[in-house]
């Protein structure tokens, strides 16, 4: 039996790391849809909600004349691995108008292996058919399973497989086991 | 198989009515030929920590033959009876066709004969086809030899008919027994009426059902002076009306059987039709007023009312499958178990009474002693055993003991002087 | 918990859990498409031994939104009725490849007993007198979020009036209104209580006229033609008289009261006044519940499990 291996903890980005990657993004949304017409903000349950309403929050400052719709989407319903793991649903999704010619902002903390997004696509798909969805993301972790890539990342972080990455106003820590061979 | 004439119970202890002692007995050609101290003989049946009694007599066994064989038949019933210690069982009338006349009475007492390993005695039906419109022919019944007439199954609804049912009776010298219930209290009913049915949602049995009919019929026993006996008592209730019954002279005897001693109707919560049971499982307060009823001897016999049933019948619906529980095998180890009474009283409960309200006191239930004819159990109530449902002697395999550990175990069993049963196995 | 065969498998926190789900459904159902491919390549079966169009169909509905297949076994023929086939029929089904049945039957205790002659999923939608558990949950739902309280009756006055003996709904419904907290009062005549009503935890009024006032909610039982000939009520106009809703005991219920039933109603019976023109009528509202919640139910069997989250990717 191997002794407990330890655990180390570094934080990649701190309070203010957030708060100027959600700026940028804000920035680089307005600037990749030359405005804001038709965009639609919508965070992931759960991660990505409080993201997504802080650039919400950040474009509002940018473009203060108009207001963009917020929603926010649960994909419990639509993953591709529902008999193999526990799945609760969090909070219901909210879509707040139709989303057909739209230009989706989908908001998530972490991407990993891209399977929450294409449940996302597919969920959104029930609402409407936008003209694009364009994907923010806190941290790209990299180990992608499908193609998808992120339109707007605030870092990209390399990490393990074993390794946890957490996302919060606060920062992001991302935890490893040292392994004493390794 | 050879026919063992001449053989020794070494070993074990006499239990007869005047007293227990450790001593060995003689068996000759059918009848006990010697009592004493370290006796030997050419064969030698070990009874070594066991009691010696006359052999078991069970008032209320269903042997489903005629009609029913795919559940049991008089042989393989027969079997389990000898194994549980039995040497003569009733066979209780509700076969098809019923045994309200003589020529399905000498049938099912010949099947008897043919197996050769308990002696079969058939009762009669107090009405035709069990019906409880017309009365049987019992005087002619009571020629071919039928003692105790039963609607077991039912109980006679009718007053009038139950009143000249034994006036009838008392001129013949014979018995009737009743399975107290009025069946329009417990139309539908699937197990006791009581806290636990209301929340499973079925309908219940209520205690009062047995109750008043056997208020009823020990009040018809005042007034008419016929003895009666009453089938598988279940309800504290019903005890005290045979204790006060009894306290009154009248001429009324009264049987339990093993489960309403043991199980409670708690077991139903699954919904198991395997407890479902007519008279049904009740409450802790009516297996502690059964037991103080056989302790004070309110209560005469245990009977098991073994009622086979084949496996695809009790898988149904809990109200749709038939009532009944295995018990001849079972009978000593339960009862001891749970009772845990003295080996007189085990030998009073299982033997003597049974026989004497049975009517063959001539030949079961007799003291062991020189010239008595040798149906004889030989039974341990010291061996713990596992009750297996797969290794049982009758044909169905509806036990509510399966698994269960029991203390008291029936060894060996002599019928007309054979040994039909040796260590725990049929000889025939 | 593999299997949903009574309330009494639940306790208030996994009542809400589920609840908490029914919103997430509501809100797929209130959709101009309302489905999803959560139970894709799910085979649910309904295996009804008792009559019920109603709520075999809103069972198939929430399997289909929730894009699962679905098998239709309808036995109210006598010989499938006894027993006999009733092993015969589940394994034949299992043997088709079943991922849930959802059974009715008209005795009590048979979804359990089914749970042995199959490894699937066994959902009860009804056995005998016993337990019909969504419809409890469909029932709490529509309280619960009609009330706005959360997953919480504390302090709710909950009357159900009618044949509370012969009521799987009622059984149901007692036990999950009481963990959540409700006060329940039972209104029938003696005949219509169960035995041993004093170990429910509720309290018991002989005459509709009792609560009508003070109920936050009425929850009125179907009372069967057929219970007159028992002896268990005189007849009809009697027990409309005492326990039947009228105009007149409409208009003594509370602004905020309530007024909820099963179905299918008896009208003339029970139902002496038209719902629809009630406002504290969540009759329609049940049913589309009843959807909601059966499909809750479904994915939290076959595609969810309420312990323990998901790692996000």
């Amino acid at each position: 039996m191997n002794p407990p291996t330890a655990l180390r903890e570094t934080r990649i980005l701190d309070a203010d790391g957030i708060r100027r990657a959600i700026t940028r993004i804000a920035h680089e949304v307005v600037e990749r849809n030359q405005g804001i017409d038709n965009v639609v903000v919508v965070g992931m349950q759960t991660g990505g909600v409080w993201i997504a309403e802080r650039i919400h929050e950040a474009i509002g400052t940018i473009e203060p004349l108009r207001k963009v719709p917020l929603g926010a989407v649960d994909v419990s319903m639509y993953r591709d691995d529902i008999s193999l793991r526990p799945v609760v649903p969090s909070a219901p999704t909210r879509i707040p108008c139709d989303l057909t010619g739209a230009t989706v902002i989908l908001v998530d903390d972490v991407l990993y292996t891209g399977r929450t997004v294409r449940a996302a696509l597919e969920a959104l798909n029930d609402h409407g058919r936008p003209r694009a969805v364009q994907l923010a993301v806190i941290v790209d972790r990299g180990h992608r399973e499908l193609p998808i890539r992120p339109d707007f990342v605030g870092k990209n972080v390399p990490t393990h497989m074993a390794d946890t990455v957490t996302v919060g106003p606060d920062g992001v820590l991302i935890s490893s086991t040292m392994d004493t061979a390794g | 198989m050879a026919r063992k004439n001449e053989f020794v119970i070494k070993g074990g202890t006499v239990v007869n009515h005047d007293g227990v002692s450790a001593l060995d007995v003689r068996v000759k050609d059918g009848t006990v030929a010697e009592v004493g101290e370290s006796l030997d003989g050419p064969e030698i049946l070990d009874a070594t920590g066991c009691f010696v009694s006359s052999g078991f007599v069970d008032l209320h066994t269903h042997l489903r033959e005629p009609g029913k064989e795919e559940a049991e038949t008089i042989e393989t019933g027969s079997r389990a009876a000898a194994i549980g210690g039995y040497t003569a069982v009733v066979a209780m009338p509700n076969t098809d066709p019923a045994q309200d006349n003589v020529m399905v009475v000498e049938f099912v007492r010949a099947q008897g004969q043919k197996a050769g390993l308990v002696e079969v005695v058939p009762s009669g039906c107090i009405t035709v086809g069990r019906a409880g419109t017309t009365l049987a022919p019992f005087s002619s019944l009571a020629a071919a030899g039928v003692r105790i007439f039963t609607d077991d199954g039912n109980g006679v609804q009718d007053p009038l008919l139950m009143r000249r049912a034994l006036e009838y009776s008392r001129d013949l010298g014979i018995v009737l027994a009743q399975h107290c219930e009025v069946s329009r209290l417990t139309e539908g009913a699937v197990m006791h009426e009581g806290s636990c049915c209301s929340h499973m949602g079925v309908p219940g049995w209520p205690s009062i059902a047995e109750e008043l009919m056997l208020h009823r019929d020990i009040e018809l026993v005042r007034l008419t002076g016929a003895p009666m006996h009453f089938l598988h008592l279940s309800t504290a209730g019903s005890v005290e009306l045979v204790r006060r019954a009894k306290a009154d002279g009248l001429p009324v005897t009264a049987e339990v059987t093993p489960h309403h001693l043991a199980l409670t109707d708690e077991l139903l919560s699954g919904y198991d039709p395997l407890y479902k049971v007519n008279p049904p499982l009740r409450t802790m307060s009516d297996i502690g007023a059964l037991k103080a009823g056989v302790a004070d001897g309110t209560i005469d016999a245990v009977a098991t009312d073994h009622a086979p049933h084949a496996p695809h019948a009790k898988e149904m619906p809990l109200d749709q499958a038939p009532p009944g529980m295995l018990g001849l095998e079972t009978a000593l180890g339960v009862v001891n178990t749970a009772v845990a009474p003295t080996p007189q009283r085990i030998a009073e409960l299982f033997s003597w009474n049974p026989a004497r309200i049975a009517g063959v006191h001539d030949r079961h239930g007799r003291p062991v002693a020189v010239g008595e004819p040798a149906n004889i159990a030989v039974w341990n109530i010291n061996e713990v055993w596992s009750v297996s449902r797969d290794r049982l002697a009758s044909k169905s395999r509806n036990t509510p003991y399966h698994g269960m550990e029991l203390r008291g175990r029936n060894r060996h069993t002599i019928f007309n002087g054979n040994v039909v049963v040796k260590e725990g196995k049929a000889l025939r | 918990m593999k299997h949903l065969l009574s309330t009494a498998q639940l306790d208030a926190a996994a009542i809400g859990a589920l609840l908490d789900v029914g919103d997430h459904m509501a809100e797929i159902n209130a959709r101009p498409v309302p489905k999803v491919p959560a139970l894709r390549g799910k085979t649910v079966a309904s295996v009804f031994f008792e009559d019920s169009t109603r709520t075999r169909l809103s069972f198939e509905t929430a399997a289909k939104r929730l894009s699962a297949d679905t098998m239709t076994f309808s036995a109210s023929t006598s010989s499938v009725n006894k027993g006999e086939s009733l092993r015969d029929t589940i394994e034949t089904l299992a043997a088709m490849g079943v991922d849930a049945f959802v059974v009715r039957h008209k005795s009590s205790g048979v979804p359990e007993a089914i749970t042995q002659w199959t490894d699937a999923v066994v959902v009860n939608a009804g056995d005998g007198w016993h337990q019909h558990p969504t419809q409890a949950l469909l029932d709490a739902f529509t309280i619960t979020r009609s009330f706005g309280d959360g997953n919480t009756m504390s302090g709710r006055r909950i009357a159900i009036v009618g044949d509370i003996k012969h009521s799987r709904v009622a059984r149901s419904d007692i036990d999950v209104f009481t963990k959540m907290g409700a006060e329940v009062t039972l209104v029938a005549p003696a005949t219509l209580l169960p035995v041993d009503v004093g170990s429910y935890g509720v309290s018991v009024a002989h005459g509709i006229d009792e609560v009508v006032a003070s109920t936050d909610v009425l929850y009125m039982l179907r009372m069967q033609k057929e219970r007159m000939d028992s002896a268990l009520v005189p007849d009809i106009s009697e027990y409309s008289a005492r326990f039947g809703l009228d105009e007149e005991r409409a208009g003594r219920l509370q602004p905020h009261a309530l007024v909820m039933h099963p179905g299918p109603m008896n009208r003339g019976v029970e139902m002496l006044v038209d719902p629809g023109t009630l406002p504290g009528s969540r009759i329609l509202a049940q049913v589309a519940n009843g959807v909601s919640m059966r499909m809750a139910v479904l994915f939290t069997l076959l595609g969810g499990a309420p312990n323990g989250l998901s790692q996000g990717d």
